[in-house]
């Protein structure tokens, strides 16, 4: 007879199984069976935050920065619905995440419980599925398929909720099977003659533009080699969503920027003139698309997804090849390099006519900002910050708001996993507890979290994880005292009318690093900057960063509300569009 | 332009809505029909009626069948979100037009009111393979199948000759001929 195993170290069997290295997590009453069976397994180092939403978010860092799903543990109750943000965080972005939550003995689920909430109804909205382990026969299984769900497909969360009696009970263990497709939820079943359709396209194109996504990320490094073989071949131009930055090098001369909301000028002019779209591995979300009706009107346009349901979601597409994107590019790759007479070179002439306008629109220098010598401007803050890091291998978290778009903006990547951002749900808060997952995955990375100093204060508790456990990551806040995207807005939309967006009262962040134990750093004037960036860089513990920026700046350049990609406004060195305000009024 | 202060998209021309009937094969598990039913309200679908039952009890599937109302976009949408939760199967969409499909409702209609009344709801109800399953001197309960706005249309006749309470199932539907579904 073999042995019996409880729950709780049925939980951790598991655990080793699918080699987890990392939970983050904060104990409570419902999973205290499992904090106690902690101690027996050294291969599983746990990480305390302060709050469950940091737990998550910090899950999340790891995972993208790692491509291995998150692992996170919390209580029943408050815990579990402390968690749900960063669930739901993770399901907008398809960031893969495995949430155990304790819960009430099962005899006492239904009855309002202390610390009892239905936790697999709160969170199947925002799950790609969760389970509540009702028998304890259930337990090993649930946890794989768990595990498997979380990271094919389209990757994303998934809670498996665990009653305290469960975790007590006693079971015999047996190690998973062996991979048997369940219910087909793996997509990649494309054919050759979709590739086929798609590399004639390439071939007749004239005004083709590549626009690729988190997919690409999520589909592994992998994915970005053949990215960049793909669009070396070809030719094309190439820009990025949000979440699919450094999957393509930010500092080769293919690629024209990131689109969409506060992209360049010659990305979203050529996403508006083109004649063929290829998009891969992004969703056509609204920040990207602006007005649908008039999205790429002249463009044939090929999707390439592994989630069938994104296909024709918002946008009609004329060719959909469901898969895998580097089994896809791969594909292409090769259906392209078999092609005789010189393929590659025709095309290479037939798109520079193309070349040449997105040139011409390049000169209009759409990130450029006026700088100022009295002022720091919070886009020559991350240039500068970008500037004394490329030459090491830099992990970026953000905030949410007019910071992020500034590091997406002027913060170059050349690999992919670099860039952790909540772009799908925009979660102020994110980025803190991400670096502190980030630096976990990469101990010896540096690790940045460049974040506004509204945002940052929702998850501030995590400092003290950071300190906890000697994570040297560097806090950059871009501090101007606003929420900055919603008093842009205000400017923009609402009259000035800056209604309760400014924060009055806030921490002295110097005072407050210290009082965290970690080194605080403040820089107000431009020509101490490099001074002060390159002291937090040498310091080798974690340091808050309160750069003090110009409150009054905007993130340009921006399409505004209802507007098509081709009627962006510009930022104030523009002179055609200088009368920003006024016309600003009228646009939107 | 309703709203020129959104910061989303303004909505535009909409392609034609249209019903379908979405039938879902799904393991009969807890919680599987608050995942379909939570789906549809989450993401803005419209349910018009909604029947669910064990099928299968030894592969333990059940079978639900929902008539929803959508543009060929959403209904596209519905479909393919459908298939992406994990106890889902398969997924059925047959047009209501379709003349390959059965689609039937159940309804139970008791009539309370004399002899002559209760004979002129029965009469009414004849083409709709009614079967009495109770009376009374003074009422009658009648069961009958029948396509949705048919059921709609006896429930406003019969409320003249007594009748003071029906039931209805949703609709159901199985296709015609000897194939099925795959």
């Amino acid at each position: 007879m073999s042995k019996l195993y409880s729950g709780a170290e049925i939980v951790f069997k598991c655990l080793e199984d699918q080699d987890v290295e990392f939970i983050f997590g904060y104990p409570g009453g419902a999973v205290l069976p499992i904090y106690d069976e902690l101690k027996n397994h050294s291969s599983i180092k746990h990480i305390l935050v302060r709050h469950e939403q940091g737990a998550g978010h910090a899950a999340e860092g790891y995972a993208r920065s790692s491509g291995k799903p998150g692992v996170v543990l919390v209580t029943s109750g408050p815990g579990a619905t402390n968690v749900v943000t960063a669930l739901t965080d993770a399901y907008m972005d398809s960031v893969p995440l495995v949430c155990i939550s304790g819960q009430v003995p099962t005899h006492l689920i239904g009855t309002d419980a202390f610390q009892e909430c239905d936790t697999t109804g709160i969170t199947r909205p925002c799950t790609k599925h969760n389970w509540l382990v009702k028998d304890i026969k259930e337990l090993s299984k649930t946890l794989h398929e768990a595990f498997r769900v979380a990271t094919t497909g389209r990757p994303g969360p998934v809670l498996v909720d665990i009653p305290k009696d469960i975790q007590f009970a006693k079971i015999k263990y047996t190690k998973p099977k062996k991979e048997k497709k369940s219910n087909g939820k793996l997509h990649n079943n494309f054919s050759q003659d979709e590739i086929n359709e798609l590399v004639d396209l390439i071939a007749k194109a004239k005004r083709p533009v590549v626009y690729t996504g988190g997919g690409v990320i999520n589909s592994g490094p992998e994915a970005s080699d053949s990215l960049r073989e793909f669009v070396r071949m070809i030719g094309f131009p190439i820009t990025s969503t949000l979440q699919g930055l450094g999957a393509f090098p930010g500092d080769d001369s293919q690629f024209i920027g990131m689109l969409g909301m506060h992209g360049t000028y010659e990305a979203n002019n050529a996403m508006h003139d083109c004649d063929l779209l290829i998009n891969i591995g992004a969703r056509f979300d609204d920040r990207i698309t602006g007005k649908i009706d008039e999205f790429s009107p002249k463009s044939k346009k090929v999707h390439i997804d592994i989630d069938p349901s994104s296909i024709n979601k918002i946008i009609k597409v004329d060719l959909a090849i469901v898969g895998d994107v580097n089994e896809v590019l791969k594909a292409a790759v090769k259906t392209i390099s078999q092609k005789k007479n010189g393929f590659k070179n025709s095309n290479k002439q037939n798109v520079s006519k193309w070349w040449e306008k997105i040139e011409k629109w390049r000169e209009k220098d759409s990130l450029g900002f006026i700088n100022s010598k009295e002022t720091i401007k919070p886009q020559h803050a991350v240039r500068r910050l970008y500037e004394l890091t490329k030459n090491q291998d830099t992990f970026i978290t953000t905030e949410v708001g007019q910071h992020q778009m500034w590091a997406a903006q002027h913060y170059k990547f050349n690999k992919p996993n670099r860039w952790m951002t909540s772009g799908g749900l925009g979660t102020m808060g994110y980025g803190l507890p991400a670096a502190v997952g980030v630096q976990i995955a990469h101990p010896d990375k540096l690790v940045i979290d460049i974040a506004g100093e509204a945002s940052v204060l929702m998850t501030m508790q995590e400092m003290s994880t950071a300190v906890q456990y000697n994570l040297p990551i560097k806090i950059f806040v871009l501090n101007n005292q606003y929420m900055g995207m919603v008093r842009q807005w205000q400017e923009l939309l609402h009259e000035k009318n800056y209604s309760e967006s400014y924060s009055e009262a806030l921490p002295d962040f110097v005072k407050l690093a210290e009082a965290y134990g970690c080194k605080g750093i403040k820089a107000d004037n431009p020509d101490e900057l490099d001074l002060k960036i390159n002291e937090m860089l040498e310091h080798k513990g974690p340091v808050i960063f309160d750069c003090r920026v110009d409150p009054n700046e905007n993130c340009f350049p921006m399409i505004p509300s209802g507007k098509p990609h081709n009627q962006m406004i510009l930022g104030p060195n523009d002179k055609k569009d200088n009368k920003i305000t006024g016309k600003g009024k009228a646009l939107v | 332009m309703s709203n020129p202060k959104s910061a989303y998209n303004i909505p535009t021309k909409k392609s034609k809505s249209g019903t379908h009937i979405i039938v879902v094969w799904v393991d009969n598990e807890a919680g599987v029909l608050a995942r379909v039913v939570g789906l549809f309200s989450g993401r803005g679908y419209n349910i018009e009626s909604l029947a669910v039952a064990e099928v299968d009890a030894m592969k333990n599937i059940s079978r639900i069948t929902i008539v929803t109302t959508g543009t060929p976009q959403v209904i596209d949408q519905i479909k393919l979100q459908l298939k992406k939760l994990v106890p889902v199967h398969k997924v059925a969409d047959f047009k209501r037009e379709d003349k390959n499909v059965i689609f039937k409702e159940m309804a139970l209609l008791k009539v309370v009111g004399n002899r002559s009344k209760i004979d002129k709801c029965l009469k009414a109800c004849k083409t709709f393979n009614p079967v009495i399953l109770d009376k009374t001197k003074k009422s009658v309960v009648i069961q009958i199948t029948a396509l949705r706005r048919e059921i709609d249309k006896m429930n406003k006749k019969l409320k003249s000759n007594g009748l003071i309470s029906t039931s209805r199932t949703g609709a159901i539907a199985m296709t015609r001929g000897s194939e099925i579904f795959k």
